[in-house]
């Protein structure tokens, strides 16, 4: 079986914001947290690769630290999403026309009636703006994405031969799901977790960017995009760097995604939205 | 039909109850007291009590919850507390930006990834599909923010085609209207038009492999007469449904892009009510938001099982 190339183009541009993320915790070139205001806004040069911000501060470093801010809480959403939706799209689908079902089907349309943003802004608006609420805001919308993916393809499986030969030989539909179904969705969850992953990166900019993500002392793509909105006409690398950042990660994943759809399995077709 | 309406209908009363339960729940969760929350640290204990009953917390939980539903079904938003006036009246003001843009987005989206889409799948695997293709990756990825603040760099601070921000308002003419709202609605739209176009692009080569193109063809019909006559017109269900819930993810995603154009719509009179504290208004507005959207999937329901029958047992 030959690799796709996006998988391989994809792969490769995530591990490397990976990398960037993960270094930046024992080191960046400059320390983010000293100001050198005479050098502020220099244009990108050899001594800071993609330039200084308005306080003088090392963009570069501030893209490593805002990576790592804006994968851990995409990461920790998509956990979220997984570790709430999938469970109840399984208990659904092995409880499928019953009450039950009905409640967890029709709480999932609800979430999807609010949008994402309204969430967020609603939960910043009570409790505070903070990168853990933006975390929990991108995560409770995740939950539906994967309750009902994977309800779908859960019912798909329970009429399988090898789903009624272990309900034949008595297993409980709990273990059912849990040794049968799960392990059969599992690329499926993997793939749809890759795009809600760049989902989320996207959202954590768009949250950050508004005031209601991350704040000041923790480093964000998002917020460094407000800094820099009324610097463009000065210096408009402030923009464009944070800005390719969000681009090119989310493209990465993208190009993850699909890539690792067509391999590990070409009939699946995920629904993006 | 009807049966399939009124089906729906409960459940959009049912949905639209559940979420305004949710909202009220949420505003209610405040740690302490509302009133402290809104007036802050400072504040003077008899103006907490004052406040306390002007926003009525002395009374019961229902009894609140039952007079803010039932104000809001006639048309009674309350009163913010930092301008003193009528939020119903705050809303009519700004909702007349927020509606208008997401309106206009939605119509660059749908002019552009309509021909997008139908191109790439009339030319299915060759060069102008891959090309259109790449580009729908880009403008997924595009944040749409960043993309607005690019625009203004571009045509109103490079080029001052345009103003960088703000909105003079309708009463200064349609047109200066229009080109204000021109550059957000071009950054909303943007990645919008990516997906649909991969909707229509998906939907369309699903429609080409069925046996009445190949009828089509048969009968005489040129390649693309019959992907115009047959094909575009069977496509467009799907599209239709994606259409909706674009709209609805479109009024919510202009918070974002009144930010960045300064304009004075439902947005921003979200984010003033946060920073003020002003939580009866955010209270009204999100729970607005979220009406218009469900309103909205409910008539997509309709219109969809309007257009196809078969989908009328489903519900």
């Amino acid at each position: 079986m030959t690799v796709p190339r996006t998988l391989v183009v994809g792969a490769v541009i995530s591990t490397l914001f990976l990398l960037l993320a993960s270094l930046s915790f024992v080191w960046t070139p400059y320390d983010i947290e000293t100001l050198d205001v005479p050098n502020k806004l220099r244009p990108p040069d050899g001594t800071h690769l993609l330039g200084t911000d308005h306080f003088g501060r090392d963009i570069a470093s501030m893209i490593m630290l805002g990576a790592r801010t804006s994968i851990a809480v995409a990461l920790v959403a998509v956990g979220i999403g997984m570790g709430l939706g999938v469970p109840l799209g399984l208990l659904a689908a092995a409880r499928r026309g019953t009450l039950l079902d009905e409640v967890v089907m029709r709480g999932n349309d609800l979430i999807f009636a609010f949008p994402s943003l309204v969430i967020a802004i609603l939960i910043t608006a009570v409790f505070g703006a903070s990168a853990v609420n933006a975390i929990i805001a991108i995560g409770i919308f995740n939950i539906p994405v994967f309750a009902r993916l994977s309800r779908g393809a859960a019912l798909g499986l329970w009429s399988r031969d090898f789903v009624l030969a272990a309900r034949v030989a008595g297993k409980s539909s709990f273990r059912i799901s849990w040794e049968h179904i799960l392990p059969n969705i599992g690329n499926l969850m993997i793939v749809q977790g890759t795009i809600q992953f760049s989902l989320g990166i996207l959202a954590e900019a768009a949250l950050s960017y508004i005031g209601l993500g991350a704040q000041p002392p923790v480093a964000s793509w998002g917020r460094m995009l407000a800094d820099a909105q009324t610097l463009t006409a000065l210096a408009p690398h402030v923009a464009l760097v944070p800005g390719l950042a969000i681009v090119l990660l989310v493209l990465g994943l993208n190009l993850l995604g699909d890539g690792l759809r067509d391999v590990l399995d070409p009939r699946l077709r995920t629904v993006r939205l | 039909m009807i049966r399939f309406a009124l089906g729906r209908g409960i459940s959009l009363c049912l949905s639209l109850i559940v979420a305004s339960l949710v909202i009220f729940a949420v505003i209610e969760v405040i740690p302490g007291d509302p009133a402290a929350f809104m007036l802050g640290v400072n504040a003077r204990p008899d103006t907490v009590a004052a406040l306390r009953a002007e926003l009525g917390l002395d009374q019961s939980l229902p009894a609140r919850y039952l007079d803010w539903v039932g104000g809001m079904l006639r048309g009674d938003f309350g009163t913010s507390y930092t301008y003193r006036t009528p939020i119903a009246g705050m809303i009519a003001d700004r909702v007349w930006i927020s509606l208008p843009l997401a309106l206009y987005a939605l119509i660059l989206s749908t002019l552009v990834a309509f021909p997008a889409g139908i191109y790439a799948a009339s030319r299915r695997g060759r060069a102008g599909d891959i090309g259109v293709m790449g580009a729908t990756q880009l403008g997924v990825a595009i944040p749409n923010f960043w993309f607005a603040m690019i625009l203004v760099l571009i045509f109103a601070i490079e080029l001052r085609w345009v103003s960088a921000g703000g909105f003079p308002g309708w009463e200064a003419g349609f047109w200066r209207g229009i080109g204000a709202l021109t550059l957000p609605a071009i950054a909303l739209a943007l990645p919008q038009a990516a997906i649909l176009a991969r909707v229509m692009r998906s939907s369309l080569l699903d429609i080409l492999g069925e046996d009445f193109m190949r009828t089509a063809r048969a009968k005489g019909l040129s390649r693309r007469r019959a992907l115009w006559r047959h094909g575009v017109r069977n496509a467009m269900i799907p599209v239709l449904t994606i259409l909706g819930l674009q709209f609805a993810f479109l009024l919510a995603g202009g918070i974002v892009i009144e930010q960045v154009f300064f304009l004075p719509g439902l947005g921003r009179l979200i984010f003033q009510s946060i920073s003020s504290r002003d939580l009866v208004v955010v209270e009204s507005v999100v729970m607005l938001l979220v009406m218009v959207v469900i309103v909205i999937n409910f008539a997509v329901d309709l219109a969809y099982a309007a257009i196809d029958p078969r989908l009328r047992r489903r519900g």
